[in-house]
């Protein structure tokens, strides 16, 4: 057993740690019951998401028209949220597969988390561009099936093919990666498991897991390989988001800088979230130990560097825009900050350049409170971030008689609350019937990490009695 | 399916599993498997079990996706139905090829993990619906436990093999049939 150097902040805090101890605490919230702050918060979810799923209905059944859409502002809300939540489903998997690579054990707390709110944003993302087809039901067309409706295959040059194959291999290997670390996890769930259904259902979803030393082998391997395969998904998929609008010629959008600038954007955005979900997280489920000041600090430190570059990308974009000596593109940039949009533009500017500079002082990185507004000031601030590219770019084109500006309905209002609604139905659900924490992970860096393990030379001793 | 009794030792500390392991070796006993309820480092060496070569799997079956997906975009996009998109035609492959990488990256990878992941689950024999094999279930908690083959080992007596495994530090011992093989 390789220990770390004693200097090393612990990343499992508590002396009388035991594995038994880990288990116990992280199946706590799956083996005990929801108190009544989970129901209403669930209810209230349930209620917005339900909410929102009639409004996706009566899309689908009076169509776009429904929406704010207009003639000029072809995108708006809709393509806005996808990224958003898109955006946010980034976070997960760099933890858990880049942080990997780099073999940082401070994401063993919270890769778990991260990840399960990897895949519930998007799937929230994904609804998007499906009503958005208007006619839903014909969705399997983007795929490149044999051509009886006509003579043609899907665009295979289009960056809107690119994103369904982007969006849906992401969402796959995600899941995937995912439910491979949960398996042996479940399997302690089923072990534990009193109730004849609960050990049923665990038991199906252990895949029957022995954790045998070549099954371990596998698993060590085949999570450094999805780790690998993993993470230039990370960086490809939101590459692929920002060429739809790149690779257009619209000004605002037509710019070489997305890709990096829309990546560097979803992991401010995704570390926000994670930040958000798991400071509420850590003090409901008691898992303060686990997740310490550290890696809350840990994620600031993320947040304010991704937080620099995107700030920096909007600096550049101004500067190119007048420096580019092009009319139009100039135009769009001028508009952005001081149109009619202005507000959504210093929104934009507040929240992700302003506000998160404030992590370089340490007393504020480690505050709670202070992580936790700024965090929802960076969620706030990357939605309006792709309001002003999609709405700002589109509203005031070439021709001056087609400006218009674009107001949301209700409905534009409902789907995206709804969305909230269901992503946060999910999570709660998560918190209640999945490990929150990777317990395979803990058990672990328990002895090289945890301090109870810390300037001893001890060996883990649990006294309790075992029946066979 | 066949199933097989085995001899197993409990422990409650993986250190102690390996020197556990370490001391019965030296007798001469050989230690058919271990389990754990995470992976604990250099366990292959001690057991002698081979390193999985799964990745290459991978590698595999991403260089299959890849194939696929080109002979998949040429197919779609040059020979069957060549399009003119913004003066720019699909006259060949080789011409059109920046365009057809994002795809071909994806469809790589998501051939890769999801071959991988498939290879991986029936290698284990872990699928949704087959029941647990764990010889203990506080191997899936903190406990640790070592599989001897009685049949592998005529040269001790059982009773031999359990005054052996007390020796070294268990914290119980039992006899339990084992699934080995379901086909």
């Amino acid at each position: 057993m390789v220990r770390e150097a004693e200097v090393r902040t612990p990343l499992i805090l508590g002396k009388d740690v035991t594995y038994h101890k880990i288990t116990e605490e992280v199946c706590a919230p799956v083996e005990g019951k929801a108190n009544k702050y989970w129901w209403g918060v669930f209810t209230l979810a349930l209620i917005l998401g339900l909410w929102g799923l009639g409004c996706i209905t009566y899309t689908i059944g009076r169509g776009i028209g429904t929406w704010g859409l207009n003639t000029t502002v072809g995108w708006a809300w809709d393509i806005t949220n996808f990224v958003w939540w898109v955006g946010i489903g980034h976070a997960g998997t760099l933890i858990s597969a880049v942080l990997l690579l780099f073999r940082q054990k401070w994401r063993m707390a919270i890769n778990r988390a991260a990840e399960a709110m990897t895949i519930f944003a998007v799937m929230m993302a994904a609804i998007f561009p499906g009503i958005h087809m208007g006619r839903i039901w014909v969705s399997y067309w983007v795929m490149p099936l044999p051509n009886q409706f006509g003579s043609l295959w899907p665009n295979f040059n289009s960056p809107l093919l690119w994103d369904v194959f982007a969006i849906s291999t992401y969402f796959s290997v995600s899941l995937v990666f995912w439910y491979i670390g949960l398996i042996p996890d479940f399997a302690t769930i089923r072990d534990r498991a009193t109730g004849p259904l609960a050990k049923r259902i665990y038991g199906v979803l252990s895949f029957g897991w022995t954790g045998n030393a070549k099954a371990w082998i596998r698993f060590e391997e085949v999570s450094l390989v999805l780790a690998g395969l993993a993470t230039p998904l990370v960086f490809s998929v939101h590459s692929i988001v920002s060429m739809d609008f790149a690779t257009s010629v619209i000004p605002g959008w037509h710019t070489t800088i997305f890709p990096p600038y829309f990546v560097a954007g979803a992991i401010f955005s995704g570390f926000a979230m994670v930040q958000t979900l798991l400071l509420i997280a850590r003090k409901v489920l008691f898992f303060e130990r686990y997740i310490t000041l550290q890696h809350i600090e840990l994620m600031n430190t993320v947040i304010v560097i991704t937080g620099s570059m995107v700030g920096t990308a909007y600096l550049s974009e101004l500067f190119i825009s007048w420096y580019s000596g092009v009319e139009y593109e100039s135009y769009a940039f001028i508009n952005r900050f001081s149109g009619p949009y202005a507000w959504s533009y210093w929104s934009m500017m507040t929240c992700n350049v302003i506000t998160p500079q404030l992590f370089w002082f340490k007393k504020i990185r480690t505050s709670l409170i202070a992580s936790f507004i700024l965090s929802i000031f960076v969620n706030i601030g990357m939605w309006f971030e792709r309001f002003v590219i999609i709405v700002t770019s589109l509203h005031r084109d070439y021709v001056p008689s087609n400006w218009a500006m674009f107001h949301p309905t209700w409905v534009d209002i409902g789907v995206y609350l709804g969305t909230i609604g269901l992503f946060f139905t999910l999570f709660l659900l998560f918190t209640r019937f999945f490990p929150v924490l990777a317990l395979n992970e803990l058990k672990s860096i328990l002895k090289s990490s945890g301090e109870a393990f810390r300037g001893k030379d001890a060996h883990h001793h649990d006294e309790e009695k075992v029946e066979a | 399916m066949t199933t097989q009794k085995f001899l197993y030792g409990l422990y409650n500390d993986d250190d102690i599993m390996v020197s556990g392991i370490k001391k019965i070796q030296g007798k001469g006993v050989k230690v058919n498997d271990a389990y754990s309820p995470f992976p604990v480092h250099g366990l292959e060496n001690v057991l002698g079990i081979k390193w999985t070569r799964i990745a290459i799997c991978a590698f595999l079956y991403g260089l299959t996706g890849l194939t696929l997906a080109m002979l998949a975009i040429n197919y779609f996009m040059v020979v069957d139905w060549p399009m003119n998109i913004g003066g720019k035609p699909s006259m060949d492959f080789y011409q059109n090829l920046p365009a057809f990488v994002p795809i071909m990256f994806e469809f790589t990878v998501l051939s890769a993990a999801h071959g991988m992941a498939i290879t991986y689950f029936l290698r284990n024999m872990t699928l949704p619906g087959l029941p647990a094999r764990n010889p203990h279930p506080r191997t899936t908690d903190d406990h640790f436990a070592i599989e001897i083959a009685p049949e592998e080992n005529a040269k001790y007596s059982k009773e031999e093999l359990q005054q052996m495994l007390k020796e070294t530090g268990v914290v119980e011992i039992f006899e339990k049939e084992r699934i080995v093989k379901f086909i």
